[in-house]
């Protein structure tokens, strides 16, 4: 490039061609963007398989520390009607009207325990609240339902529903189905929306659920209760005594008992506090208003120990806070592993990269050997080692240096497990050490002493200096494995020695919390990313070499 | 059911008829349990008479069930589910029924009755505690002890537990609130119909969480459940808590010195979950299956290779002997009426509402 820029300037004919005519300058442009292309072309697949496989399901794993449209999803109508609510006292009936029917749908197609569920990691009680309420809700609706029936059998049969809300081109199609072909999309009829919007919209829901999910016919099943709660509602803002259309003697009859006064009408909020009392306190409402947007930044909170209330973000009460500690304890741990590795590390690499070959490899297999072991193996045998009634324990007894009723503690603390992680990890500072060191030439040490340095001085000045891009590399790399360490702490941590790890394990596989574990985790990778910062502006991460 | 009837009937019948059932039902199938002694014992009471029966189905298993809640959802997520029937316990399975990843079934269409005609629903009775959920074994959560370790007077009660001046040294005791905070409250003086109702409030779990201070620092927390037995037999522990059936392999397998408790036995279940999602053929199998695997016979089979009480009524008095050690393995069983006398059933709708609360306490107080 330089060159051609040479050319180009020096040449006073205009610029310098290539072959085919073009100018130099861009003909070589292209050649290099080709190159970069084929380059490109070359890691692909590579590229491709890391997008897939790795970067993707953790973007989708980190977006579920944020992501909350269950709430709104399951509850449309609900949020919608509590978004303008005050939160003081009781909602308004409204509230309580939405949430029925919310609530109705999503027990039909099972949704409600799974909200459930979540609200529970918010508010203890919600899931069997929900679980209950599932179940209760036909009561409110069967009211109207019974009433309905009893003044005309038609109610409580398939077809007059079909013929009053379907399309009657629909209503042959769908009569001409048969089982295993596809069924004609449920269309309500002109004009009955208008009429009676809310029971038009219930049984549309009922219609479509039914075609979708139980691959049954509406022309054989009569509509679940909520359409006759639907009903009740627009027949009573409504009247109807003029209506001509399909079933006209049902519907002109029902608006007619509807506004008879001996019709019995129940209230939704009764109807809710008869399923359980829980609704009938405003803390329930609060938390499903709190967490009715799509997007919350309650997991986060609660991985730094706050929570999410209506008069704000605060902190949790001192009794559930955990995991702020259990972050600190994490860090300082996994330096006072990284930090015993490399004491530990640094002599054996040291003798490993001056032995001559034969005898280094032997002891390089020596170093290699644990790679080889189980890792439960590994950490189940520190457990013998170190146990009360365990080898080190007996020895020193048997020594007289310890009273046999007073034991060592060396396990189930932090200190057994920062003893075998050290070791599990050992390897992983020995290796880039040593493959530093051996390239450090002898030269420069005989050098040094010749010129009159003491042994120390030597060591300090010349040969330590050189080995530390293996030291920072090979501490990286324990630091960051520690961090993430799970199933050593879990076998000898006891209760002082586990890791943030094993609580995001414990939300991951038993409590179901994938918001709260994505949370945390997403924490602990900012936290490595910020340390790793951090080193490169004070080592500098170019002073890191594995080889 | 309807098609089991049918296919039962007409395999019955002809054998065309049986090869045309051949067609309907897969001819695989993955089953899920927790490996060890435990899933070897469903496998040579269900699962190898079932294939001798079927010679052309290939059973394969699966030791998954202690991450099956996680790994099932995830298998939901991205639409491939390839397990066809997963064994939990009771409380998972509420869990997967909760997100809708287990299938709801009606026990009466689904599984057989008792030989005396009794309906499925009501022989296993109480213990379908999920719309989801076909239990298969009663287990509890008890306790063990060194008989070389507790002096002249071994204990009787659970509360030995708390009682470090008669039986001092360390005890074993499961990392979770659940079964300890019950434990706690009872020693505590209060009175067993009443425990979870104090402990729904938040001072009954400092009173319960209180109580388990009193010997915090001579416990040492288990999570797998092997452990108890592990650290009984290398005398790292007293006494500590575990599973019936784990102690009874310590105790009549292993003839370690150990002795076990009977007192405040916490009954659990354990059982099968049909995960939603099933194709239709892996779906007929699965149904066929467990019509054969739970009933009354298989059931008291099973407790012929460890020692979990049958879920059915009916089972109970088919228990026999142990297959290998050949003794009657009625008095072993957590569900037998001398060991029965004073027990604790799980609260499963408690603990799915309080668990994630209580948990967060428990683990608070355990790192303090």
């Amino acid at each position: 490039m330089t060159d051609a820029k040479g050319d180009a300037t020096e040449g006073s004919a205009g610029p310098m061609m290539a072959a085919d005519g073009t100018p130099l300058k861009k003909s070589l442009a292209r050649a290099l963007r080709m190159q970069k292309m084929r380059a490109l072309m070359l890691i692909a697949p590579l590229l491709l398989f890391v997008l897939v496989t790795f970067i993707a399901p953790i973007a989708d794993m980190l977006f579920r520390s944020v992501e909350n449209d269950i709430v709104s999803d399951t509850m449309p109508r609900t949020t919608a009607v509590l978004a303008d609510w005050d939160g003081q006292g009781m909602p308004p009936e409204t509230a309580f009207e939405a949430a029925y029917f919310d609530l109705y749908i999503a027990a039909e197609r099972k949704l409600h325990t799974r909200l459930g569920t979540r609200l529970n990691y918010e508010q203890t009680g919600a899931s069997s609240l929900f679980r209950k309420s599932g179940r209760g809700l036909d009561d409110i609706g069967e009211v109207y339902q019974d009433q309905f029936e009893d003044l005309d059998e038609g109610w409580d049969e398939a077809m007059p529903w079909a013929e009053l809300m379907g399309d009657p081109e629909w209503l042959s199609e769908q009569a001409a189905w048969t089982k295993g072909a596809r069924q004609p999309e449920f269309i309500l009829r002109d004009g009955i929306a208008d009429l009676l919007p809310r029971t038009a919209e219930q049984y549309e829901a009922f219609a479509l659920y039914l075609q979708d999910e139980d691959n049954k016919s509406p022309l054989d099943e009569e509509p679940w209760s909520a359409v006759h709660t639907a009903l009740y509602e627009d027949l009573a803002a409504g009247d109807l005594s003029g209506y001509s259309g399909p079933r006209a003697d049902m519907l002109v009859a029902a608006d007619a008992l509807v506004d008879s006064p001996d019709f019995e009408t129940v209230s939704f909020a009764r109807g809710f506090e008869d399923i359980d009392e829980d609704w009938a306190d405003p803390e329930i409402w609060r938390t499903i208003k709190l967490y009715s947007p799509e997007m919350t930044p309650g997991y986060f909170l609660n991985s730094v120990d706050m929570q999410l209330t209506p008069e704000g973000v605060e902190m949790r009460p001192d009794n559930q806070r955990i995991y702020m500690l259990l972050f600190k304890r994490t860090i300082f741990m996994s330096m006072v592993i990284t930090c015993s590795c490399i004491l530990l590390a640094y002599p054996v690499a040291y003798i490993l990269a001056n032995l001559p070959a034969r005898k280094a490899n032997l002891l390089m297999i020596l170093v290699l050997l644990p790679f080889w072991t189980s890792l439960l193996v590994r950490t189940s045998a520190w457990k013998v080692m170190l146990q009360q009634q365990g080898v080190i324990n007996d020895v020193l007894v048997w020594l007289g240096l310890v009273a046999d009723d007073s034991r060592l503690a060396m396990i189930n603390n932090q200190f057994g497990t920062i003893v075998a992680m050290t070791h599990i990890l050992l390897p992983f500072m020995i290796l880039p050490m040593y493959s530093v060191m051996s390239t450090i030439p002898h030269t420069y040490v005989r050098a040094a002493k010749s010129l009159g340095a003491t042994d120390w001085t030597t060591f300090w000045r010349v040969y330590f200096p050189q080995s530390i891009p293996g030291i920072g590399a090979g501490s990286i790399l324990v630091f960051i494995l520690s961090i993430g360490y799970y199933i050593t702490p879990e076998i000898v941590g006891g209760t002082t020695g586990t890791f943030i790890s094993n609580r995001i394990a414990y939300h991951i596989s038993s409590s179901l919390n994938w918001g709260l574990a994505a949370a945390l985790g997403t924490i602990l990778l900012a936290v490595v990313l910020i340390l790793y910062w951090a080193y490169d502006r004070i080592v500098g991460i170019d002073n890191v070499k594995l080889g | 059911m309807k098609l089991t009837k049918t296919l039962l009937a007409t395999t019955a019948l002809t054998v065309a008829a049986g090869a045309v059932a051949a067609q309907d039902m897969a001819d695989s199938m993955t089953l899920v349990s927790w490996g060890g002694a435990y899933q070897a014992s469903q496998d040579k009471a269900y699962a190898q008479p079932y294939a001798e029966m079927h010679p052309d189905v290939t059973i394969s298993w699966d030791e998954s069930s202690n991450e099956a809640v996680a790994k099932l959802r995830a298998m939901n997520e991205a639409g491939n589910i390839t397990w066809d029937l997963v064994d939990v316990v009771a409380s998972d399975a509420i869990r997967l029924c909760d997100e809708g990843l287990a299938m709801e079934y009606d026990p009466d269409e689904l599984l057989a009755a008792a030989p005396d005609g009794t309906k499925a629903s009501d022989d296993f009775g109480d213990l379908i505690v999920s719309d989801c959920y076909i239990p298969q074994i009663v287990y509890s959560t008890t306790v063990g002890y060194r008989t070389d370790l507790v002096g002249d007077t071994p204990p009787t009660e659970i509360c030995a537990l708390f009682d470090l001046d008669t039986y001092p040294g360390k005890r074993s005791l499961e990392k979770r609130p659940i079964n300890n905070m019950e434990w706690a409250l009872y020693c505590d003086g209060v009175a067993k119909a009443e425990i979870y109702d104090v402990l729904e409030t938040p001072e009954g779990q400092d009173q319960a969480l209180a109580k388990l201070d009193t010997i915090k620092d001579q416990v040492v927390w288990w999570s797998a459940g092997a452990d108890t037995p592990q650290l009984l037999a290398d005398g790292e522990v007293v006494m500590g808590s575990t599973y019936n059936g784990r102690l009874f392999s310590v105790i009549e397998e292993q003839d370690q010195p150990v002795g076990m408790l009977w007192d405040m036995q916490v009954f659990d279940l354990d059982g099968w979950i049909i995960p939603t999602g099933l194709s239709d053929e892996a779906l007929a199998r699965v149904k066929d299956f467990l019509y054969f695997a739970t009933d009354t016979q298989r059931l008291a089979d099973q407790a012929a290779y460890i020692s979990y009480g049958p879920a059915r009524e009916s089972s109970a008095p088919l228990v026999g002997e142990h297959a290998e050690l050949g003794i009657a393995m009625a008095p072993h069983m957590p569900t037998d009426p001398r060991n029965a006398s004073n027990t604790l059933l799980y609260n499963y709708e408690f603990w799915a509402d309080y668990r994630d609360d209580i948990d967060a306490k428990f683990q608070a107080w355990l790192a303090q």
